[in-house]
């Protein structure tokens, strides 16, 4: 057993250990429950399990599993851009972990659009010219999120091929891995803005306070957040779960970005409300400006907490990552469901059938990477500090 | 099915697509959208309308849809919509204030709108819509549905300001309903159902040019005098007398999102009748002036891509050193340049 290189790194190593544990039959048990809601709507029909109607014909399986999630995927993007492009090697043992997450987040979000969509044997039609609407910013951004999944698979491909030995294909898409990072970085800067131009064409229907020809940025901007947020969480969480030490130094570095983002997102944010005279109505009661400026003090306290050495305590950047992750969620959910208004008489509010999915969804995510942990090479090997690797 | 083979050679197809289709269309912002030469429309007028419903029922059998039951039904005999639906393309609804003694009028008063497709000049469904299931006819201007092409996505359901598409929720096999203007009629040499059938003329179908003059003309004449108003189609044979009213400043129409290719008269105010005033420009064309200028011909996307090729490149050369060729477990051919 060598390593190849002399690398600082620990190679990262399956965890091995027990999949089945009492924490991981509940999430199986959740999964189920999401399968027999699954069954209910492909049979008979979207309504059945739905509180969707032609006022609100997107709930949270859109405005949640696909924008929501795909945001927190972002981290993917962001810590592959970090570690590749910018050249910063050290945040190596996050890379695969962030790809991971990434991936299971669009595989999520791609199998909420098949639930949603009601013809989804005609899914296909995305892909084929004859069809293809380049006007559409959903078209883009459906084309661009499947080539992007795809990404991820090839991305995350090494670990799997390391695992089963196959050392050839292994060399090749090493070799090819710079273009495929390159594109991965490229894809999700397309997507995930048009997720914010999507509610472009919404008009007026979508409130003055969240309809502005910056919603690319914003979205842009916050997703980069919510990315570094994400394996912020997720390292620690993951870290704390398995008692090891936390990658303290690279995730609190990885919040000043996220800081950063933040900082720029709320500026432009109030300098575009400014630009568009709305900031008075930033002042009227009514539930959408009391959410937007919860939104604005979650997205207002990372750039606090965070400031001077204080910010580099794992309790600080945790906390600080957490709430950011939370500003850009309600940001997203506000932007496409509350702040959306298609006329008197409509209202909206999941239904159990859609938490029931949506919940799934998230536990099958957390399930599969639970199990990927343990059998694929993800997390670096940890043996005791005091024992390292024998070269 | 959705095979890995076709979904990469899709990838390839789409990609293409993309790439290529920009270069024959305008490629940055784009301007505001004309009608058609040839558009055709319908024109109602509130004032004549009488409330008989005809042009609903004519419609159900033109376009072969189903009844709906409602809160309003007797028994289970009538068809009695309340709304547009995935059922229901064409609805006529009142507004009644006070005793909803006298009509077309805002106080005591009561007065009929219609509610169908208004047919875009620049419609925001045909923007929205990924996989051109809702077309724009280049010369009659009519907004079409093809349930072939459709996924269900609902795009354009959320993106009509007038929120006229609607959705078959309670169908495993779902689709969109909208008023398609009688397109297969048409066809046939005939016009919109609802235009042909209505005794009062409120209804009326016709070149978009025709309905805007017929609009001058009635506003031009004093309000109480009598006038001779055409019924069915303009330029048709059937007329009739009739006194005319006194109309509300706006058209419906005229220029919401660009204007549409249905317009409504009124005597009393339009918001009154649920159709809020809506912004000069369309949607559709913001959002498209921005996409065009972000992905102009790709140009940014791929100048993007090269930087971030060039360096990851750069980045992860692999170093040179031997491979340990047969081991099981290889070491990673690092793509790490080390720390700089
Ligand atoms: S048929 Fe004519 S008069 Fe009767 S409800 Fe329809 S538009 Fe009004
Ligand atoms: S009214 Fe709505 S459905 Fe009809 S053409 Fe306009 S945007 Fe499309
Ligand atoms: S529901 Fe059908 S017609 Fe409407 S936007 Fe989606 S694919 Fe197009």
């Amino acid at each position: 057993m060598t390593a190849a290189t002399t690398s600082h790194h620990p190679e990262p190593a399956p965890l091995g250990g027990r999949i089945w544990t009492p924490f991981t039959g509940v999430l199986a048990l959740l999964v189920v429950i999401m399968l027999a809601v699954l069954a209910t709507r492909f049979i008979h029909g979207i309504g059945a399990v739905t509180n969707l109607s032609d006022g609100y014909p997107w709930g949270i399986w859109i405005a949640y599993d696909v924008v929501v999630g795909s945001a927190l995927g972002a981290s993917g993007f962001t810590v592959a851009f970090i570690t590749y492009i910018l050249n910063r090697g050290q945040y190596h043992p996050i890379v695969r972990p962030a790809l991971l997450t990434a991936l299971f987040g669009y595989v999520m979000a791609g199998a909420s659009v098949f639930f949603d969509i009601g013809r989804y044997w005609e899914f296909w039609h995305i892909f084929v010219p004859r069809y293809a609407q380049v006007n559409s910013v959903l078209f883009e951004v459906a084309l661009c999120i499947s080539a992007y999944t795809l990404i991820l698979f090839l991305e995350f491909l090494p670990a799997v091929l390391e695992r089963f030995g196959m050392v050839r294909i292994r060399q090749k898409v090493d070799r090819v891995l710079f273009l495929l990072i390159s594109i991965g970085v490229l894809l999700p800067t397309m997507h995930q803005s048009s997720l914010g131009s999507m509610l472009l064409v919404f008009g007026p229907q979508v409130d003055p306070l969240y309809q502005t020809q910056l919603l690319p940025l914003l979205f842009l901007s916050s997703t980069i957040g919510m990315g570094l947020a994400a394996v912020t969480v997720e390292g620690s969480v993951t870290s704390l779960a398995l008692r090891r030490p936390v990658e303290g130094d690279l995730l609190a570095k990885l919040m000043r970005v996220g800081q950063f983002l933040a900082a720029a997102f709320l500026i432009m944010r109030f300098g575009d409300l400014a630009a568009r005279g709305q900031l008075g109505n930033l002042f009227v009661a009514r539930p959408l400006v009391y959410l937007f400026w919860v939104e604005t003090a979650l997205f207002a306290a990372p750039v606090v907490m965070l400031l001077g050495p204080a910010g580099r305590r794992p309790s600080r950047f945790f906390g600080a990552a957490a709430l950011l992750a939370a500003g850009g969620m309600l940001y997203r959910i506000d932007a496409y469901l509350v702040a959306y208004n298609t006329g008197a008489g409509w209202r909206y509010f999941p239904s159990l059938g859609e938490l029931a999915v949506t919940i799934g969804l998230i536990a099958l995510e957390i399930l599969a990477f639970i199990i990927a942990i343990r059998v694929l090479p993800v997390l670096p090997k940890m043996s005791r500090r005091a024992a390292p690797d024998p070269a | 099915m959705l095979t890995r083979r076709n979904l990469l050679k899709g990838i390839a197809g789409g990609a293409g697509a993309v790439a290529a289709t920009p270069l024959c269309k305008e490629a940055q912002a784009r301007g505001a959208h004309q009608l058609p030469d040839d558009a055709v429309g319908l024109l109602y007028d509130g004032t004549l309308c009488i409330g008989c419903r005809a042009c609903m029922s004519a419609c159900k059998e033109a376009n072969d849809m189903p009844a709906e039951h409602t809160a309003l039904a007797i028994g289970n005999y009538w068809d009695a919509p309340l709304d547009i639906s995935g059922k229901t393309l064409n609805v006529i609804k009142a507004y009644r204030s006070g005793t909803a003694t006298h009509k077309d009028q805002e106080q005591d008063g009561f007065a009929f709108t219609k509610v169908s497709c208004m047919h875009c000049v620049d419609p925001s469904c045909v923007s929205a819509c990924p996989v051109s299931a809702m077309t724009k006819d280049p010369h009659s201007g009519v907004v079409h549905y093809n349930v072939e092409a459709c996924i269900g996505c609902r795009y354009c359901v959320a993106a009509c300001p007038f929120n006229v598409p609607r959705f078959t929720y309670d169908q495993a096999i779902p689709k969109i309903s909208k008023c398609q203007l009688c397109q297969h009629r048409m066809d046939e040499g005939k016009y919109a159902a609802c235009a042909e059938v209505c005794p009062t003329g409120a209804t009326l179908f016709g070149p978009v040019i025709d309905l805007k003059k017929e609009i001058e003309r009635r506003r031009s004449l004093t309000p109480g005098t009598q006038t001779t108003y055409p019924r069915g189609k303009i330029g048709g044979t059937d007329s009739f007398q009739g006194p005319v009213a006194h109309y509300v400043e706006r058209t419906y129409g005229e220029t919401e999102i660009g204007g549409t290719q249905v317009l409504h008269l009124s005597g009393v105010r339009f918001e009154l009748l649920n159709k809020p005033p809506l912004p000069k420009v369309a949607p559709a064309r913001i959002s498209e002036s921005l996409q065009h200028a972000i992905y102009n011909n790709l140009i940014a996307p791929l100048g993007f891509l090269g930087t971030l090729a060039i360096l990851a490149w750069r980045n992860m050369r692999p170093k040179r050193e031997p491979a340990p060729a047969g081991t099981a477990a290889p070491g990673p051919t690092k793509p790490d340049g080390g720390a700089p």
